[in-house]
């Protein structure tokens, strides 16, 4: 038997990171993520990291951004009004692509909002609060391990693309607690290659190569417009080949619900309500919420589908890539709670019996 | 399938939290699946905490419970709070050290456990009273074996914290 440990989710996305060869941490406290940093102040200079407590989010991701730029495998870690002031730099880090991973343990909002668990930065993450056309790209884990195996993916996810990569956690993960296998510890690149694994890095010269310039700023536009088509192309690999999914019992559902995170399992436990009261229901559970997994949607079916339903804590946001996707071939409604308040399995089935006139 | 969704409340302080990481770490232990969730929030000492449990032979969906088979009220507020959420034929656990009133449910098995003066006495250790309370609540509703709390306490409880090892042990079957 491989042996688990239970961990709190904070703390397996810290463990999880050091592992993937994550050696930079630079955050500012906010809840319901604190367990990360104070993990990652222990722990990360035993590997040969650095930690730093910014003085504020907007340090912190520009010293990620600092970091990056010299080669570094970078973590930063906040909470929604965390992640909203680190915008700009995020904007930043895809115009001169370089990669971070980003992790959001959402709460509730706008504005400083409750710490509740919330999923309503869904449109922060998925489509950017920073000027400019970039994209980041987005994991949506559902559990703690999965959340963990996201993570260290993350980091090659984002090397390779050359780009920020969020991950869309919320309090929930954050806070809770399950049994985890913690994937195993991977090499860190040493400084001396650097160089060799990032190209672009700013490891100095030496007067042996051309210098590397890292700059965001072109003052040319016709060389901006050439820049953004030519690094465009990477947001339409991304398309193609990063979505991910996973879709249950969508053959012979009447209602198939759409949700991500924490609130898919909320879902899973109101699916067994409604199917032991004789509603067939199916899950599209989107693991990437950008890239949009459009293809999970050609698995529904059309013989006994009437409802597809958005499940979300928030006004609803996903609703509307769902809607996209569909293109009108269902109607789509909305179950949500917003403000940190939680669904629980049976209000989404009673709501569910509702949205389907059944009594 | 044996599902048991545990729900633990009372004052911050009390070792709400430590009694449903040790019914975690138990469950774990013996291959099953588990979820602890807390509640958190602007949180201090002698306020209220609680936490759930769900233990499970498969994958467990919401780690949130709307009614729970095994309840332990810490406090009062929690027992006149929480004892609703109790399913017909479940466990109740009071802290009788500290909970003045009795339990207003016919339909549920009800423990009464002096934490506190147990965890004195015959313990000889009232920080222990948390461990007498995990000690009933494992023996009365059968979510995790005794056996298993060897490995828990060998897995939690460290070098220098090895030492509290026997007087936990001792708390578990203090309570009769």
């Amino acid at each position: 038997m491989i042996k688990k440990k239970l961990m709190k989710g904070n703390e397996g996305f810290a463990i999880s990171a050091i592992n993937a060869g994550c050696r930079y941490y630079f955050g500012y406290p906010i809840t319901p993520q604190n367990e990360v940093p104070e993990y990652m102040s222990r722990e990360l200079a035993n590997y040969g990291g650095a930690f730093i407590q910014a003085e504020s989010e907007l340090a912190a991701i520009n010293m990620a951004y600092g970091a990056a730029a010299a080669g570094g495998r970078v973590l930063i870690t906040s909470s929604s009004p965390g992640i909203a002031l680190m915008q700009e730099g995020i904007s930043l880090f895809s115009s001169v692509q370089l990669p971070v991973v980003i992790i959001n343990v959402m709460r509730g909002g706008p504005g400083i909002g409750s710490i509740q668990p919330s999923q309503a930065d869904y449109e922060q993450v998925t489509r950017g609060g920073g000027n400019g056309d970039y994209h980041t790209i987005v994991y949506a884990p559902a559990s703690i391990q999965e959340a963990m195996n996201m993570i260290y993916k993350a980091f090659d996810v984002a090397d390779e693309y050359r780009n920020p990569v969020i991950i869309a956690a919320d309090g929930m993960l954050g806070q809770m607690m399950e049994p985890v296998v913690i994937p195993e510890m991977k090499e860190a690149i040493t400084e001396e290659r650097i160089s060799e694994v990032k190209p672009y890095a700013l490891t100095g010269h030496k007067n042996k190569r051309a210098k590397n310039v890292i700059n965001s700023v072109f003052l040319k536009q016709e060389m901006l417009e050439d820049y953004l088509n030519e690094y465009w192309k990477k947001y339409i690999k991304a398309e193609e080949e990063l979505p991910e999914w996973e879709n249950t019992k969508l053959e012979g559902a009447e209602v198939v619900f759409v949700a991500y995170g924490s609130t898919s399992r909320v879902v899973i436990e109101a699916m067994k309500i409604l199917e032991a009261e004789g509603i067939k229901t199916g899950l599209i559970r989107p693991k990437t919420i950008w890239p949009f997994p459009k293809k999970a949607f050609d698995e529904i079916d059309p013989e006994t589908t009437k409802k597809v339903i958005s499940v979300e804590l928030s006004m609803g946001q996903m609703i509307n890539d769902v809607k996209l996707v569909l293109e009108g071939k269902y109607p789509v409604e909305l179950i949500n709670r917003v403000g940190g308040m939680l669904l629980d399995p049976i209000e989404v089935a009673e709501r569910t019996k509702k949205i389907m006139e059944v009594k | 399938m044996s599902d048991k969704k545990i729900f633990i409340a009372g004052f911050g302080g009390q070792g709400v939290l430590l009694i449903g990481q040790m019914l975690a770490y138990a469950a774990m232990h013996e291959g099953k699946e588990v979820t602890w969730m807390p509640s958190y929030g602007p949180e201090m000492r002698g306020g209220t905490a609680n936490c759930t449990v769900c233990i499970s032979d498969e994958k467990v969906a919401s780690p949130l419970v709307t009614e729970c088979d095994v309840l332990v009220a810490m406090n009062g507020p929690s027992l006149e709070k929480f004892e609703k959420m109790l399913v017909p034929g479940g466990h109740l656990f009071i802290n009788s050290s500290i909970v003045p009133g009795k339990a207003t449910r016919d339909d549920v098995n009800v423990h009464y456990v002096d934490c506190t003066k147990i965890a004195e006495e015959e313990v000889g250790n009232g920080k222990t009273s948390n461990m007498v309370m995990l000690g009933a609540i494992i023996r009365k509703s059968g979510a995790v074996s005794l056996d298993i709390m060897d490995t828990v306490f060998e897995d939690t409880l460290k070098g220098g914290k090895a030492k509290l090892i026997p007087s936990n042990k001792k708390a578990l079957t203090a309570w009769n």
